[in-house]
C-alpha cells in the first residue's frame, strides 16, 4: 500500500472517532472537560475560590475562538511547510 | 406575504443560531488545569519539579541540532504539530470536549526532554492569551503534558522498538498512551489536593480514551511520510 493511501484510511479513521460521540449522544452537552473539573472541585469544597484570574481573558467566545484557529492554522503550516521541504524531490529530479 | 413570513422566520433562526453557537463556545473551554485552582504550595512544587526537566530539554536540543542540523527543520515541526493539536476540541463519547496533547511526535522525534520546552512554549501560548489552564498551574499542566506523558510515550516508543514491533504500531502506542498519562497524571494532581480522585479519572482520563486513540493515528500519518522521504534524518536521530 502506498504511503498516501495508509494515510487517508488513518485520517478517515481520526475523522469518525471525533464524529461517533456527536452521532451517539445526540443530547450531550460536549462541554470543556476542565469546566467540569472545576465542578468536581467546588463539590468537595463549596467555599473555594479561584486564588489566581487569568491575566488576560479573550473577550468573547468568537475572540476565543480566533485564537484556537489560529494556533491551529499557524501549526498546520508550519507542519505543511516542513513536510513540503521533506518530500521535495532532489534537486534536478524535480517535474514542472 | 407568504414570502414575507418566510423571511422573518429565516432571520429568528439564523438569529437563534448564531446566538446558540456563541454559548456553546462561551461554554467549552478544555483541559488542563485551570488558573488559580491549585493551591499556590502545589503550584511552587510543581514548578520546582519541572525546572530540572526544562533546562535538560534546552541542552538536549541544543546537542541533537549539532548533532543533525537538518532535523532543525522537523523540530519546528514537532512544535507545530503540538500546537495544533492542542488547539483541536474533539467530542468524546462521555459528552464532553477535550483536547490531544500533540507531543508524542516530538518524544519520539527527540526525545522526552525536548518536549518538556515545546510543551512549555505551548501552554504558555494558551495560558497568556485563551486563560486556558493558567500562569499558576502552568508548573502542573506542563509536568503533565510535557514531562509525566513524554516519559511514557519515550519508554512505550524504546520498548516496543525493543521487541521488534513495527514502527507505526510503535509510534501509535507510544502517542496514544503517552497522552492518556497526560491525563492520568492530571487527575492525580487534583486528585491528592482535593481527593475524589475516582471523579477527576472519570472526567480527564475517560473522556481522553478516543483522544488518544485519535492523537496516536495522526502522529502515525506524520511519520509515515517522515519514513518514507527523511529516513537518513530519522536514523541521523536513532529514531530508527
Amino acid at each position: 500500500m502506498k504511503v498516501w493511501q495508509k494515510n487517508l484510511i488513518l485520517i478517515v479513521l481520526v475523522v469518525l472517532l471525533a464524529a461517533l460521540p456527536l452521532w451517539l449522544l445526540p443530547n450531550a452537552e460536549f462541554g470543556g472537560a476542565d469546566g467540569q473539573a472545576e465542578e468536581v472541585i467546588l463539590e468537595n469544597d463549596p467555599d473555594y475560590e479561584p486564588w489566581f484570574q487569568p491575566i488576560l481573558e479573550p473577550a468573547s467566545g468568537e475572540v476565543e475562538s480566533l485564537l484556537f484557529a489560529l494556533q491551529a492554522a499557524v501549526g498546520a503550516g508550519i507542519v505543511g511547510f516542513v513536510l513540503g521541504r521533506v518530500t521535495r524531490r532532489p534537486d534536478g529530479g524535480e517535474k514542472s | 406575504m407568504n414570502r414575507h413570513f418566510h423571511a422573518a422566520r429565516l432571520v429568528r433562526t439564523a438569529a437563534a443560531l448564531v446566538g446558540l453557537v456563541g454559548v456553546l463556545t462561551l461554554g467549552a473551554s478544555a483541559m488542563h488545569i485551570a488558573e488559580g485552582y491549585l493551591p499556590p504550595a502545589w503550584c511552587v512544587l510543581w514548578g520546582a519539579v519541572c525546572a530540572p526537566f526544562v533546562a535538560a530539554g534546552f541542552f538536549s536540543i541544543k546537542k541533537k541540532v549539532e548533532a543533525a542540523p537538518r532535523a532543525k527543520l522537523l523540530l519546528a515541526m514537532c512544535g507545530a504539530f503540538a500546537f495544533v493539536l492542542s488547539a483541536l476540541k474533539l467530542p468524546s463519547f462521555t459528552g464532553s470536549c477535550s483536547h490531544p496533547t500533540g507531543v508524542g511526535l516530538g518524544v519520539i522525534l527527540f526525545g522526552p526532554m525536548t518536549m518538556a520546552v515545546l510543551g512549555l512554549i505551548v501552554l504558555l501560548f494558551q495560558a497568556l492569551l485563551l486563560a486556558h489552564g493558567g500562569i499558576t498551574t502552568l508548573g502542573a499542566n506542563v509536568f503533565s503534558m510535557a514531562v509525566a506523558g513524554p516519559i511514557v510515550s519515550w519508554l512505550v516508543y524504546k520498548l516496543l522498538r525493543r521487541a521488534k514491533a513495527p514502527a507505526a504500531v510503535a509510534v501509535f502506542a507510544a502517542a496514544a498512551l503517552g497522552d492518556l498519562f497526560t491525563y492520568v497524571v492530571t487527575s492525580f494532581q487534583l486528585g491528592i489536593v482535593t481527593g475524589s480522585l475516582v471523579q477527576y479519572l472519570t472526567v480527564f482520563a475517560v473522556t481522553q480514551i478516543p483522544l488518544a486513540i485519535a492523537e496516536g493515528l495522526l502522529t502515525v500519518v506524520v511519520f509515515n511520510v517522515l519514513e518514507k522521504y527523511s529516513k537518513t534524518e530519522l536514523q541521523q536521530l536513532c529514531v530508527l
